[in-house]
């Protein structure tokens, strides 16, 4: 079994109050001793916001603001310009929200935030709908998923959050991970040095709403990364495509056949799930292509 | 050396020497109170009729003259979302609005005073639609007067330009948000002269901002954290302690400012009431038209007065009560309009007075709702009809 040790100080400490076996908090801890101590976090309402637990007890070792749902990346612009106003540009602003607060309700000031290109990290915890509230769906739920409200599955696809931040032409926007936890750290440790506005998306399966056992949580983020339905990959200045996981090795099937969310599917339904993900791989593959000739045409001008 | 610093410190101390005057809006005396009160953070975003103040914040800060953190979000809402935690973590923040936009802030407007930030923000009271309208109706505010912010209405823009300050000095001390409403067009859009007072006097009167508590990593304080229901509950007592300190902190402010500067605005203020057994009671620049017609009512040997309520929230009640004791009637001009229950001013008042000995029949006319014109000849004519007539439980149309 391969071993990946925090490296830095915890700044998630025990006891914390997430439900047990949720890698949320795996890559909560991770993200948060990377970014360390001069850190001040924003949670809007959220599982995260639970899992910092209640007053007068606090699960992070820095400073967290909790804004309205709808609010996070404004909140999080207001609390960066206090600080630039001091002095102190290089504290971090860190914002951790769900899909529901980011995908929704919070993407109106998030586009904002990003067009003026505020300097914070945003990282979206995506576990793919509104689990803090027992699992119905947001814009972030894939198609055929059932949630509670969607019982007979969802009609429409998954907004692509990535492309539509990365569109705004900011510096930095990625997916990650917490299968793939190496890759998830270096992102933050690179976000970190970059100034303006980064988002990063992570996978949280939710053990409860996605209907998984509960040691199963980076199974499935893992299959979701191996199958291709979440690459991991990062967006530079709005055009400069990598793709971090290069091959898709397994079919989408067997990351559906985990979760009792896709239970009943047709036959042509996980064909048509495949066909979007398939398409979705074959574009990310032709823009990391591209990212890479353009790059080394510029490196031999 | 010492004596010397202190004499020309005394020398300029109180004295306002570097005072001079302009030819101002009342949004253009709004953005110079904004100038000199040094804010560090400025979220704000444009609507009729605050626009100016923004434009002429931002043309301040192109000048060299304001170096707040101006922010320009989408909306109303992301402006307040952004104040609220930037004042948190120990930065003066100021902003302005208007009408729909102070609407749409409203889940924020709880949100800043239960998070106790110091927030100052002017709104240019403004007509709420449906159906759009851009007239003066106070309307707009009043409907957030149980969010937790005090409420200051304004008459002219010199009194726009004194409470942007006194308001910062009124906020940071009982650590609430403050709103100073000034009236479309009346107050916003016409020039009248206004004398700014000089910035380093202004600095002594209103120190720095340093909150004790404050969003900052080398103290590891957080916000908005769930709660207990005991805890919730003892949180709102506070705000209501504070709240309760307000008319007094206000009073002070009112009368250092007086002595730096030479003019004060009062919490409420009472015009030509010296033995009146009728009293206008109405807030804003509706207070301007009523002391002409009181001016008038006076030369017709009639005795009646004025009582301008500066501060609505919280209520003065001690302060209204000695205002209104041995007064017949009270004629309440509300330029604002509550659905079902008619004038907010005249229900609010009902209630400061209900039980209270020998007081005055109160009187509650919807005048200028919507903007609609009321000249001083009104004025005269609703005083005259009121004193002659029961007062009516509902709302009294009244143009």
């Amino acid at each position: 079994m391969m071993r990946f040790d925090l490296g830095q100080d915890a700044m998630l400490c025990s006891g914390h109050a997430a439900c047990p076996g949720c890698i949320d908090a795996l890559a909560a801890r991770h993200i948060l001793a990377t970014m360390g101590p001069d850190t001040m976090a924003v949670i809007p309402p959220s599982c995260m916001a639970i899992i910092a637990g209640p007053q007068p007890m606090s699960s992070l070792k820095i400073p967290v603001y909790q804004p309205t749902l709808e609010s996070s990346a404004a909140a999080a612009s207001g609390l960066r310009r206090a600080l630039d106003a001091q002095g102190k540009r290089d504290t971090q602003v860190l914002v951790l929200a769900g899909d529901g607060g980011t995908y929704d309700i919070g993407f109106q000031c998030l586009s904002s935030a990003a067009e003026r290109n505020e300097d914070f990290l945003y990282v979206c915890l995506d576990n793919e709908g509104y689990m803090n509230t027992g699992a119905q769906k947001s814009s972030s739920t894939p198609r055929y998923a059932r949630t509670g409200s969607t019982p007979a599955g969802k009609t429409s696809r998954k907004k692509n959050l990535p492309e539509i931040m990365a569109a705004h032409g900011v510096p930095y926007v990625a997916t990650a991970s917490a299968s793939h936890l190496p890759d998830l750290v270096r992102k933050i440790a690179k976000a970190k040095t970059i100034r303006g506005t980064k988002i990063v998306t992570v996978l949280i399966p939710c053990l409860d709403g996605w209907g998984l056992p509960d040691d199963a949580g980076l199974t499935a983020a893992r299959y979701a990364v191996e199958c291709g339905a979440f690459p991991l990959y990062e967006i530079e200045d709005g055009w400069r495509y990598t793709l971090n996981v290069a091959e898709k090795t397994r079919p989408v099937a067997g990351y559906l056949a985990l979760q009792r969310r896709y239970r009943g599917m047709a036959d042509d339904e996980v064909a048509n799930l495949q066909a979007d993900v398939d398409r979705g791989w074959a574009t990310l593959v032709e823009r990391a292509a591209a990212s890479q000739r353009e790059g080394a045409r510029a490196a031999t001008e | 050396m010492s004596t010397m610093l202190d004499a020309a410190m005394a020398t300029r101390a109180g004295r306002n020497t570097g005072a001079r005057t302009m030819l101002l809006t009342g949004n253009q005396a709004v953005a110079w109170g904004a100038r000199l009160a040094r804010p560090q953070v400025c979220p704000v975003y444009p609507i009729t009729p605050q626009t100016p103040v923004l434009e002429q914040l931002t043309e301040f800060q192109a000048d060299g003259a304001f170096d707040a953190e101006i922010i320009t979000p989408e909306s109303e809402h992301s402006v307040m979302s952004a104040c609220i935690p930037a004042s948190l973590a120990g930065a003066r923040v100021f902003t302005a609005t208007a009408s729909q936009g102070l609407l749409l802030m409203h889940e924020l407007l709880h949100y800043a005073c239960g998070a106790r930030a110091p927030i100052v923000m002017a709104n240019i009271n403004r007509t709420v639609a449906s159906p759009w309208a851009f007239w003066p109706d106070q309307t707009d505010s009043l409907a957030q007067r149980d969010t937790g912010w005090v409420q200051l209405y304004v008459e002219s823009a010199q009194e726009a330009l004194d409470s942007v300050l006194q308001a910062f000095r009124v906020a940071e001390s009982v650590m609430l948000p403050v709103l100073v409403n000034l009236d479309a067009f009346y107050v916003s859009h016409a020039m009248e002269p206004v004398e700014l007072p000089d910035p380093v006097d202004v600095d002594a009167y209103l120190p720095r901002f340093a909150p004790e508590h404050r969003l900052d990593t080398a103290k590891v304080e957080s916000w908005g954290n769930v709660v207990t229901q005991d805890m919730f509950y003892r949180h709102r007592q506070s705000i209501e302690e504070a709240m309760a300190r307000v008319p007094q902190r206000l009073a002070e402010a009112d009368r250092d400012w007086r002595e730096r500067f030479g003019r004060g605005w009062g919490v409420v203020e009472r015009y030509r009431c010296e033995d009146a057994d009728t009293v206008v009671v109405t807030m804003g620049s509706m207070c301007g038209t009523a002391r002409v017609a009181v001016d008038a009512m006076r030369d017709a040997g009639q005795a009646v007065g004025l009582v301008k309520v500066r501060l609505f929230r919280p209520l003065p009640v001690a302060a209204l009560r000695a205002a209104l004791a041995g007064v017949r009637d009270a004629v309440v001009l509300d330029r604002n309009h509550s659905p079902g229950t008619g004038g907010v001013l005249h229900q609010e008042l009902r209630a400061a007075l209900y039980g209270m000995d020998g007081a005055p029949r109160i009187h509650g006319m919807l005048a200028g709702v919507g903007g609609v014109n009321v000249p001083p000849a009104k004025i005269v004519e609703f005083v005259r009809t009121a004193r002659a007539s029961e007062p009516q439980p509902g709302p009294v149309w009244a143009r």
